[in-house]
């Protein structure tokens, strides 16, 4: 199409299921991701929503920024929650007790809630095969409670938990690969996705949301508040992020791998860690084998996507 | 269809769930609640009872089930024991305060360590304070009739409060009682339709589950106190008319010769049935003792307690759980609060016994009474006593 960059905004639904004036910080990149998540679902949708950021800045009472039934309840258990929204509807739908209506059921979470304590839930309502998407919200850190480390934290940045010192380059472990562990439930859709990509962001959540049994969305959300950067840097961070091929943004469909960007060459790790303040401290040594480690993981992953 | 049949209580709990026309369980087993969630597995799958069996991979995913089923409107049961109810600990809270009406069997059982499947009260204690309207049971009878009370109190829109069914694990949950069941048309009529007021959908988009700033927490709280306080009279009223309907009658404080007498044992759950052996056996003998029991442990019944009381001089609390370096056990540091203002009160003498499913035969009551009158008389340097320990 031409002008594509022109139109394409236009077809945007202007409604904001997800609506302004809630109390993220300024230039939350993970606000930007729930928001366009959001769109894309639109209203014929029930969300579960995991404690962390999101619902702290969503639903202080009497207020809330929902315009889409929503609850919350706990931390670590979203997708079991979604499990009993999904399997009541159903029921009820099926008994006569309410109406036949497709309702996307559909289970959100941060990085803590889903890769750390929040696993068992999940990985259980992925293999039980409930009719739902999950989105996690990967900011790379407990962000809610004060930038703590999580498994999903990457190798050398400092947190509250893995603070940088003196025998310590903060991060000591790989991020664990969330999206690759959501695939070995051997679900029908996982996909990556960032804000900084947002129609991709889009469609890939609503392909979730009409894929038929679970499907599973690892949205990279840029915290300028945990990552030390400057308040304008999440949509720039997020758009390096995948332009480095530290996050490529890909689908796996019944198991096919698709890498939906790819980048002949791969700008350097250091364009994007050098303009955040958790990564300051590397040495030359650690950003070399960071260097080496992403441009091994991108290669692995793009030949799995070639095999298909 | 009212016929008595023999039939083990968790079975017969399970076909009461079927009976009750329930629409989502999910449940992961534990002894010795397993013969429940399983029996309802079976009877899912057999097409006899048309709901959703969530196999979930824990317990607090169970009750996390629990929450978002009830919350669509659907009703909901679960059940568990022991462990199980302890790792469902932080959402069984959540149940309560978001007013989500699930109900919840428990066969009731020991906490590790060490590891016992065996049965006593130290899980229910340790969820005293879940915001759940709790109910003890003695007998299969009792259990079944719970079962549609249960969801009736739980479903009632003055109530929207979830609820545990407390059944005593082996010693109840797996013995076989000749057990009436109702006619379905008998069970439709007591239990309407569930109609949760607010559920989520997309016609009318609802918040559920904010979180609270200092200047609403309290609010929200004590809304939450006056609700369950106030579910006494409805739990009453449900009693009254389930009397009405199948001709038992059900109290929150239940008494056995126990108006005129000197001597009070109190117990909660099915071992009530064996102290009552005791107390015919020490009336035959001209004792003047009596039986108290407690069926609704939460919201405690305060008035029907103390007017239960009232008259006698030494009431004996047993308890099959012990409160670690308390002031004795759990059900009996309640009956002391309810009893310790009142002008006209019994001695209170607390006794420990039958945890981690130790027996207490009809001659340990006895002995247990007569322990009991002896201190209430002359006095102990302990705070309670625990029966039949080998030290
Ligand atoms: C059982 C339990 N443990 C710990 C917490 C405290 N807690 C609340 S949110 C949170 C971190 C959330 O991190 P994440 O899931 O990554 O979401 P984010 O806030 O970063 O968006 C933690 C540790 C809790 N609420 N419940
Ligand atoms: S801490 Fe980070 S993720 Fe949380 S609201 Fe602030 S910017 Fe957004
Ligand atoms: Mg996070």
């Amino acid at each position: 199409m031409q002008n594509y960059g022109v139109y394409v905004p236009r077809l945007v639904t202007k409604k904001e299921p997800f609506a302004p004036g809630h109390r993220a910080c300024i230039g939350c990149g993970e606000a930007l991701a729930v928001r366009l998540a959001c769109k894309a679902l639109g209203q014929n949708v029930i969300i579960a929503n995991a404690t962390g950021c999101m619902e702290i800045v969503s639903s202080p009472l009497p207020t809330t920024s929902w315009k889409v039934p929503w609850i919350h309840t706990l931390f670590e258990n979203t997708a079991a929650v979604a499990s009993g929204i999904e399997s009541g509807l159903k029921i009820m739908m099926k008994k006569g007790r309410i109406a036949r209506q497709d309702i996307k059921v559909v289970a959100m979470a941060g990085d803590g809630g889903t890769s750390d304590i929040g696993l068992q839930a999940l990985s259980g309502a992925m293999e039980r095969g409930h009719n739902f998407t999950y989105i996690c919200f990967d900011n790379e850190a407990y962000m809610n409670t004060g930038i703590q480390r999580s498994s999903s934290t990457p190798y050398g940045a400092a947190t509250t938990t893995s603070p940088a010192g003196k025998v310590s380059i903060g991060q000591v472990s790989w991020k664990k690969n969330m999206p690759a562990i959501a695939a070995a439930h051997n679900i029908p859709y996982v996909a990556t996705a960032c804000p900084s990509y947002p129609f991709d962001l889009m469609d890939k959540v609503e392909k979730a949301a009409n894929t038929p049994g679970p499907a599973y969305v690892h949205i990279l959300s840029v915290c300028p508040t945990g990552w030390r950067c400057p308040t304008d840097l999440a949509v720039k961070l997020g758009r390096l992020a995948v332009e480095t091929g530290i996050f490529p943004l890909y689908e796996v469909e019944d198991g096919k791998y698709k890498l939906n960007f790819d980048f002949p060459g791969l700008k350097p790790v250091t364009a994007y860690m050098k303009l955040q303040g958790r990564f300051r401290h590397l040495s030359e040594d650690i950003l070399e084998k960071i260097q080496k480690r992403v441009a091994a993981d991108y290669a692995e992953l793009k030949e799995r996507a070639i095999e298909g | 269809m009212a016929d008595r049949v023999g039939i083990e209580v968790s079975v017969a709990l399970s076909d009461a769930v079927k009976q009750a026309n329930v629409d989502v369980i999910a449940a992961y087993p534990i002894t010795p609640q397993t013969h429940i969630v399983e029996h309802l597995a079976e009877l899912v799958a057999n097409g006899e009872l048309d709901a959703a069996y969530i196999p979930v991979e824990s317990e607090h995913s169970a009750m996390s089930a629990c929450l978002g089923s009830a919350a669509t409107g659907a009703r909901t049961f679960t059940a568990t024991a022991g462990q199980g109810l302890e790792l469902m600990h932080e959402v069984l809270y959540v149940a309560s305060s978001m007013r989500l009406p699930v109900v919840m069997a428990v066969a009731n059982r020991a906490l590790s360590s060490p590891l016992s499947v065996w049965g006593d009260h130290s899980d229910v204690m340790a969820v005293r304070d879940t915001g759940w309207i709790q109910i003890f049971t003695e007998n299969g009878q009792e259990v079944v009739d719970h079962v549609f009370c249960a969801f009736r109190i739980a479903e009632d829109n003055k109530v929207l409060l979830p609820v545990m069914i407390h059944l005593d694990g082996f010693n109840l949950s797996h013995v076989i009682e000749p057990i009436t069941f109702p006619a379905q048309s008998k069970v439709d009529k007591f239990l309407p339709p569930n109609k949760y007021p607010l559920p989520l959908h997309p016609d009318k988009p609802v918040t559920m589950g904010d979180f609270a700033p200092p200047i609403i927490y309290t609010e929200a709280k004590w809304a939450q106190e006056v609700n369950l306080r106030a579910s006494k009279e409805i739990i009453i009223k449900c009693w009254q008319e389930f009397a009405n309907i199948f001709g038992r009658q059900y109290s929150p404080v239940e008494s056995y010769h126990s108006e005129k007498a000197k001597v009070l044992l109190l117990t909660m759950g099915s071992f009530s049935e064996t102290a009552m052996t005791a107390i015919d056996k020490m009336r035959g003998e001209g004792k003047d003792v009596g039986l108290v029991r407690l069926r609704l442990w939460r919201p405690f019944p305060f008035d029907e307690l103390r007017r239960a009381v009232e008259n006698a001089e030494t009431l004996i609390v047993l308890d099959r759980a012990l409160s670690f370096g308390g002031p004795g056990g759990p059900v009996c540091s309640e009956v002391k609060a309810a009893l310790y203002g009142q002008a006209k009160k019994p001695k209170v003498v607390s006794f420990v016994a039958g945890i981690g499913g130790r027996d207490i035969s009809p001659s340990d009551f006895e002995e247990i009474i007569n322990k009991g009158i002896a201190i209430s008389e002359k006095g102990s340097p302990n705070e309670f006593e625990i029966y039949g320990v080998r030290e």
